[in-house]
Order: C-alpha cells, then structure tokens, then sequence
C-alpha cells in the first residue's frame, strides 16, 4: 500500500491493528515489528524561500533533494545530517524525516546547533491517527509549547512525521581546515576547546584515530578573505599546520564501518578523556564536538552498558547505534521520575503503544 | 481579561499553609501581609493586576522542592516568578494562589571555560550571568531588552529572545540543562554539560512552557567567545517596501549580520526627539550589525552597504568606531523609553515570514487608521519578529479594550500571513484567547497533553496560555 498524503498516513494509523515500524528511506533497518508504515511517498518540497531561509518539505523527501534544491541557491542545512549508510552498511535513501525523528546532527552542530535548534515546525499524525502541527514557518516562535523539539529525535514514537519545516542558512565561501597529530585523547580535547574559545567562529572540532594517537581537525568558514584570516591566527595560537577536507568522513562516521557494533556517546568535553580511559574492548574512536560527541566501535555489545554505566557517573549518554544489542536498552536508562515523565509522554501522544515499540523508551 | 473565579476553599487555607510554609522556610521569605503581596501583584503586563494569596521567596532547590510539596498536598495553585517582566502577564497570580519568587536563587554554581558552560541560580539576572564571564572574553548569547532585570528562570519559562538572535539562537539554543522541581515536590535533572537529549528532549519542551510543568532553579547555559569586535551600518530609506526587500537581499547575499533592526517612521520621529541620536529623516531605517576582526567587519560592511545602494537609500552611515555604534544604537535602544514618553502603549511581537514585511505594514497601517490609535514599528526584522507598539491613553474609557482589539487584529494579521502570535514575550494571559486562531482543537489538545502529564492536577501558573474553555476539562480533573 503506497501513503501518499497525510490523511493516508492517519487512516493508515487509525486501521493499524498492532504495532507499527515507520519506514522512511531504510537507511536505519530496525527489526522487531513486521508491520510497516512507509512514508517515503509524502514526498516533495513545499516551500522554498531564500530570502527567508526557511524550507518546508514533506518528511519522506529525499535529503538529496534537499540539498539540491538548497545548493542552487547556495544555502544549505547547517547542522549537516550525518548519512549513516557507510557507518550501518545499509542502502536505502536518506529522507529528510528520518534525520528529524534521530535529531542526526554533524560537526557544524558544534556552532550553529543541532537538528531540532533549526526544525521550526512539525506536524505529525499520533498513535491515535490524529494530525498534529506545532511550531511553524518562522524562525522565533514561543506560541504555545514547543512540541517541535519533542517530536525531534523521537524516532517515531510520538507521531509519524509527515511534514518539516527548517531554517537554512548561506554556504561558506571558503572552507579551511588546520589539523595537527597529537598522543591521546585529552591533548587532542585541549586543543578542541582552545579552539573554540578563540574568537575565530570554529565550526568543526573533531579528532580521529591516528596511529597510536588523534590526529585533529579544526574547520573555519565563510568568506573568503576572513577564512584566511582566521585560519592564519589559529595556526598560530595552536600549533596547526593546513590539512585535507576531512568533514564529510567525520560526519558520517565511516571510520568505524567496519566495527559490528557501534556506540555513540555525549558527555562534557572535558570528561572525554577520563571515560576513554575507563573503557575497554573499543577498537576504534573518533571524537566530535571538541569532545562532547563519542564514536566508539567494537566486536562486543557489552561496549554499550560500559559506555552507559560510566555516562550513569560521570553524566552524559550512550545510544547503542549498530549491532544486535539483545536485552540491553539502547538508550541511556533515566532515573525513575524522568522514564515516567516520557512513559507518560508516549502513553498520552500513543495510547495503544503502536509506533515504533520497543525501538526507545 | 477572564481569570477563573478564585476558589474560596483555596482562600480559606491561608493561615494553614502560611504556618505550613513557616515551618519550611525561613520567617522573612512567606510573606502574607496584604500591602506586601501587593509587591506581587503584576508583571510588565500592568494593565492586570491581582495580590496574591501568598508569597515565598526561597533560596534552595530544596526549599522550592518543600514550598510545592506542601502546596500540592493542599491542592493550592501556584504561580512562579522570575523577576516580573514578563510583557504577556506569564507572571500574573490568582487571588487564590502561591507566587513562588526565585529572587533570592542568584548564585553562580560552576563556570568552566574549557566546554564553554556556566551553571547559574535561576533567579540570576541574564546580564549578570555575562557579568560573571566578561573579565574572561566569554558571553551568554540571548539578550532580551529587559536583561538588566530578567532572570534566567523567566527567560526559560518564556524561551526569551533578543536582538541578537539570528545568529546566537534564542534561549532553547542555549541552555544545556536545568534542575527542575515538578509540582510534587520531585527534583529532576534535565541535560547538564552535554549536548542533545538521550531519550526524549524534555528540556526542548521545559524551556518555553510559561512555568506551567515545573520550576526550574538551576541553568546550565552555553558561553561563548566573545568576537574580536561589532559594529553597525544604518541604512534609511524612503519606503517601507524597499527596506523590506534589503533584508531578504542582505540574508539571500550570505551575509549573516548578527542583528538586522527596522523603525519606521512614527518610531523614528518619536526616538529622535527623545534621544537626539541624528537618525535621517526617512520612512524606513535599518540597523544592521556585523561581528569579527577589523578587517572582518569592513568587507562585511562593505558587502552590505553595496546590497543597500542597490536599492536607492536616502543615506548609508556606517559606524567608524565606538562612539559612532553606540550613536546609532542610542536610538534604537530607547525606543520604548520614547514610545513611553508620548502615551502608553502595548508592544506586540508577532512573527511573520521575513518576505511579509512590506505587505504586513502596509496592512497594520490601515489597521491603525481603521481603529484611531498609532502604531509604530520596531522589530528584529532578519528573523522576522515585529514589534508594533500601538499607542493609547489608559485613562480614556474604552480606549485600553480598543488598542486590545486592534492588538488583536494585528495578530491575526501574523498568523494569516504564515507566522505566529508571539514570537519572544510569550503566550500567558494576553494571548491565551487568541490561540485558537493559530491551532487547531487538536493542536492544543496535543500541548495540553504535555501539561497533563508533568502536572496532572494543572496547579502551575494554570489559567494561562490555554483558552479557558479548552483548558477547562484538564484544568478541573
């Protein structure tokens, strides 16, 4: 059966006899349930304003034609969505609603904010076929609550997304990246946050495995004479020498396409280190966000109740992103007041516990 | 303005709940005497006015954690309170209710630099948690025009904005994590150091909620490096239309100045002859600021000023130094202290789709015109949140119900265009009986699901953001 509209979406929800998979473009399998409910086929930009920077599109739109449409007028989305294909190994076509409903958010989220920082509105049907639309088409919104940061990054279990809208903003003129190797995790995490504590607008500071050590990045854009600038000055204040582009490899993660199973992990940057060096059984790291964003690849599933025994300490959390990892929760478990809130949450938005089950909470 | 009838049952608790609160709070911070409730009775919404029942001012997480404990018990309302600017009454209380002040919560917890975060007291001012990080080149983003005042935990109750916004986000895009109490009395914490939500991001749907699903009493909010320098150009012109289509051609040219500000002419003329700031004479004056080195600042300047010339303006002045920016700011920044000074005024902030602004003026002016009242316009316009000041005199009868209805249609005018009802000062009682003209029943059942769901018995700041109507079936459950 092939959804084309919101209302198929919603009488679809409303017939659904049991639990459902919300199925975008299939980048992401997710096992479990044998029912799905596609959305590939709500597809299609709305409404595309320049002047505005403002995109509507429905949420089974492919991303690649997103960014074509923003391309040719040189915008772009700037939280630049990871494509977790070569990480996961999996085909399919990344679609605009299975980036809204991970909250997938790449290097640049560092600067200008995360995917739910750029939604601007939703609508959505609910676990009972009802249609839902929070936040809209304008950048400064406080009417009313915002459900639209509820809805991103709850990979469907509040609501089938049928329709996005986002901010978008101006590509770069210049892209400039200054790299250096160092020994260990927490020299690499020093020279991410000197960089951005410098003035020089850094939006990327990741680091990746190098030999026994990191070989780290750090990206300056916009135009181009205050990229040169900029550049010059971080060379000089932190030792760096001008690198290769690595950007897109770093926010697709493909360093550890090899790894069976893969964890994610947020912490403060400063308490990189300490969890690095209370981890074992990883084969491979790479690190985000200055050191806020963790990839850490391995062949046991027991990497991911490490990763979150030790988030449950030192705060933070790890997602379980790739490989079977049986019993354990993928997401970090909350203490008890917090897992009643979002049972709750999803109680009242899924009454019958249809979307997606078992996928979160 | 419609509040529910105060509930005598609530009302005849008083002394009860004063010596409950007494026996958890030190003496000084339940304060029952009517003329010193009356300390409580409005926010910037002066218009609306109602004493308390009671007011605490406590000064611990802990403290917050008893005061809702104990008025859940007793089923008494509660209405929290930052430090009482809020323009939409988001602080206004019941006859029948708790205000709950954080005023005494003001501490800096943590500052750290290397993660660029601080963790405040929610009663902290927003200019003093910059205050706190200044000395060391770091700053906190969002920057409402009340910053001197506003506390923190009024600015994420609000999900408070500021001029400064199209680049640095507004308060949600900046702030990390909270400690919040829940009506119950349960202290949760939401984020902290990190980025992005592990579950659900319940932090997302804190910040923004008017107070109605907790208190929160500690922030953690993001710093940043201060830039090398800013500075604006102003740029005036000789129609509103033409200013208009500037902005969308400075934002489509890939310049992402960090405030565009647009005054039209009864905005001008009133600043000009309050702060003597040497604006042109124009219909139509732009204030666009850029950041980063000098040499950042000009080719900025320059690139922006050339997308002006484009479009015939009647003078293009760009700040040289110090003391030419603050001249050009002097003026924006004493618009409502201007507007102040001619008659009393009610300051709306509508958003709409940055491609309106032409078409929306156009249209608030015959609005004013229809009702007989002035309007001036000043807003952020790069993000598209107006900020039209309608003029009237509050000791003429009628005339407060006639700028509420031209405030009224106004607004529709936003939503009718694609935007929405408010873009920064929030919903709380003087929008709450417009909302139905942005949502859908669905849509609100949807929101009200949240506030359910935190707060099932709907004690927190209750009558507000909801029509009473809609609200009603949650509100007596």
């Amino acid at each position: 059966m092939t959804l084309q509209t919101e209302d198929d979406v919603a009488d679809f929800v409303r017939a659904a006899k049991g639990p459902v998979a919300v199925r975008g473009g299939g980048t992401r399998a997710q096992g479990g349930v044998d029912e799905t409910l596609p959305v590939a086929g709500l597809s299609g930009i709305t409404l595309y304003e320049p002047g505005a920077l403002t995109l509507v599109a429905k949420a089974g739109t492919p991303m690649t034609e997103i960014e074509t449409a923003l391309a040719a007028e040189r915008q772009q989305l700037a939280f630049e969505p990871m494509d977790h294909r070569a990480l996961l190994g999996t085909a399919g076509v990344p679609t605009i609603g299975g980036v809204v409903a991970t909250n997938a958010s790449g290097p640049r989220r560092i600067q200008v904010g995360a995917c739910r920082d750029h939604l601007l509105g939703v609508r959505f049907v609910d676990g009972s076929g009802t249609v839902v639309k929070n936040g809209g088409r304008v950048m400064k919104n406080v009417t009313g609550y915002d459900l639209v940061k509820l809805l991103a990054g709850s990979y469907g279990t509040l609501g089938v997304l049928t329709e996005v809208s986002l901010k978008v903003l101006p590509l770069p003129e210049r892209v400039a990246t200054l790299t250096t190797v160092v020994p260990d995790a927490a020299a690499a995490v020093r020279i991410l946050s000197d960089a951005l504590g410098s003035p020089y607008d850094v939006t990327g500071a990741a680091a990746a495995q190098d030999g026994d050590g990191f070989r780290v990045h750090v990206r300056v854009e916009g135009f181009d004479d205050s990229v040169g600038y900029r550049a010059a000055q971080l060379r000089d204040l932190l030792h760096l020498d001008d690198g290769a582009d690595p950007w897109a490899d770093l926010r697709d993660v493909t360093a550890l396409g090899d790894c069976p199973f893969v964890v994610r992990v947020s912490v403060r940057p400063s308490q990189a280190a300490a969890l690095l060096s209370r981890m074992d059984g990883m084969d491979r790291v790479q690190l985000d966000w200055s050191g806020g964003l963790i990839w850490l690849g391995g062949a046991e599933a027991a990497l991911l109740a490490q990763a979150q025994a030790i988030c449950a300490d030192i705060g933070g959390h790890a997602t379980g992103i790739k490989g079977d990892f049986g019993p354990l929760p993928r997401f970090q478990p909350q203490p008890a007041p917090l897992a009643a809130i979002s049972a709750g949450l999803r109680a009242k938005f899924d009454p019958r516990g249809i979307l997606n089950p078992g996928v979160m909470g | 303005m419609h509040m529910p009838t105060p509930d005598a049952r609530i009302m005849a608790l008083k002394a009860a709940l004063a010596a409950r609160l007494r026996a958890v709070l030190p003496a000084d911070a339940v304060i029952d005497d009517l003329a010193e409730t009356r300390a409580y009775e409005c926010d910037g919404l002066s218009a609306y006015k109602c004493p308390p029942m009671l007011a605490v001012l406590p000064a611990t997480t802990a403290e917050v954690s008893d005061v809702l404990r104990i008025c859940h018990e007793m089923n008494v309302p509660v209405v929290p309170r930052g430090s009482g600017t809020s323009l939409a009454g988001g602080a206004m209380p019941t006859a029948d209710s708790v205000v709950l002040g954080v005023a005494r919560l003001n501490a800096v917890l943590e500052t750290d630099y290397a993660d660029r975060i601080i963790r405040v007291q929610s009663g902290r001012t927003n200019l003093s948690v910059t205050g706190a990080v200044a000395e060391d080149g770091f700053f906190y983003a969002p920057d409402p025009s009340s910053q001197l005042a506003c506390a923190i935990a009024g600015n994420v109750a609000m999900n408070s904005g500021g001029a400064h916004c199209l680049k640095y986000g507004v308060t949600t895009n900046n702030l990390l994590g909270v400690t919040l109490v829940l009506m119950d009395g349960t202290v949760v914490e939401l984020g902290g150091g990190h980025l992005d939500a592990g579950e659900l991001d319940l932090l997302g749907v804190i910040c923004g909620s008017e107070g109605q699903l907790g208190v929160v009493t500690e922030a953690t909010l993001r710093i940043l490096a201060k830039p090398e320098g800013a500075r604006p150009v102003l740029i005036g012109f000789d129609s509103n239309a033409v200013a208009g289509a500037c902005v969308s051609d400075i934002i489509k040219a890939g310049v992402l100045p960090v405030a565009i500000e647009f005054m039209d002419r009864p905005c001008i003329v009133a600043c000009e002859a309050f702060a003597k700031a040497g604006y042109p004479d124009c219909e139509a004056l732009l204030i666009v600021e850029v950041e980063g080195s000098d040499a950042e600042i000009d080719h900025q300047l320059g690139l922006i000023s050339a997308i002006a010339q484009r479009h015939d303006p009647v003078e293009v002045r760009e700040a040289r130094d110090a003391d030419e920016a603050a001249r050009i700011w002097l003026g924006r920044k004493s618009a409502f202290g201007a507007m102040g000074q001619i008659n009393d005024y009610m300051c709306l902030d509508g958003t709409i789709p940055v491609t309106e602004l032409p078409r929306v003026l156009d249209r608030i002016g015959a609005l004013s015109q229809e009702y007989g009242l002035d309007v001036a316009n000043v807003f952020h316009a790069g993000d598209g949140n107006m900020h039209p000041l309608i003029l009237y005199d509050a000791n003429t009868p009628g005339q407060l119900e006639l700028c509420e209805a031209l405030g009224a249609a106004i607004l529709k005018l936003c939503v009718e265009v694609g935007g929405c009802l408010t873009g920064e000062h929030g919903v709380g009682i003087e929008k709450r009986d417009l909302m139905a003209v942005q949502f859908d029943p669905a849509d609100l059942t949807a929101q009200m699901a949240v506030k359910d769901v935190f707060d099932p018995k709907w004690l927190l700041n209750a009558a507000k953001v909801f029509p009473l109507d809609a609200s009603a079936t949650h509100r007596a459950a």
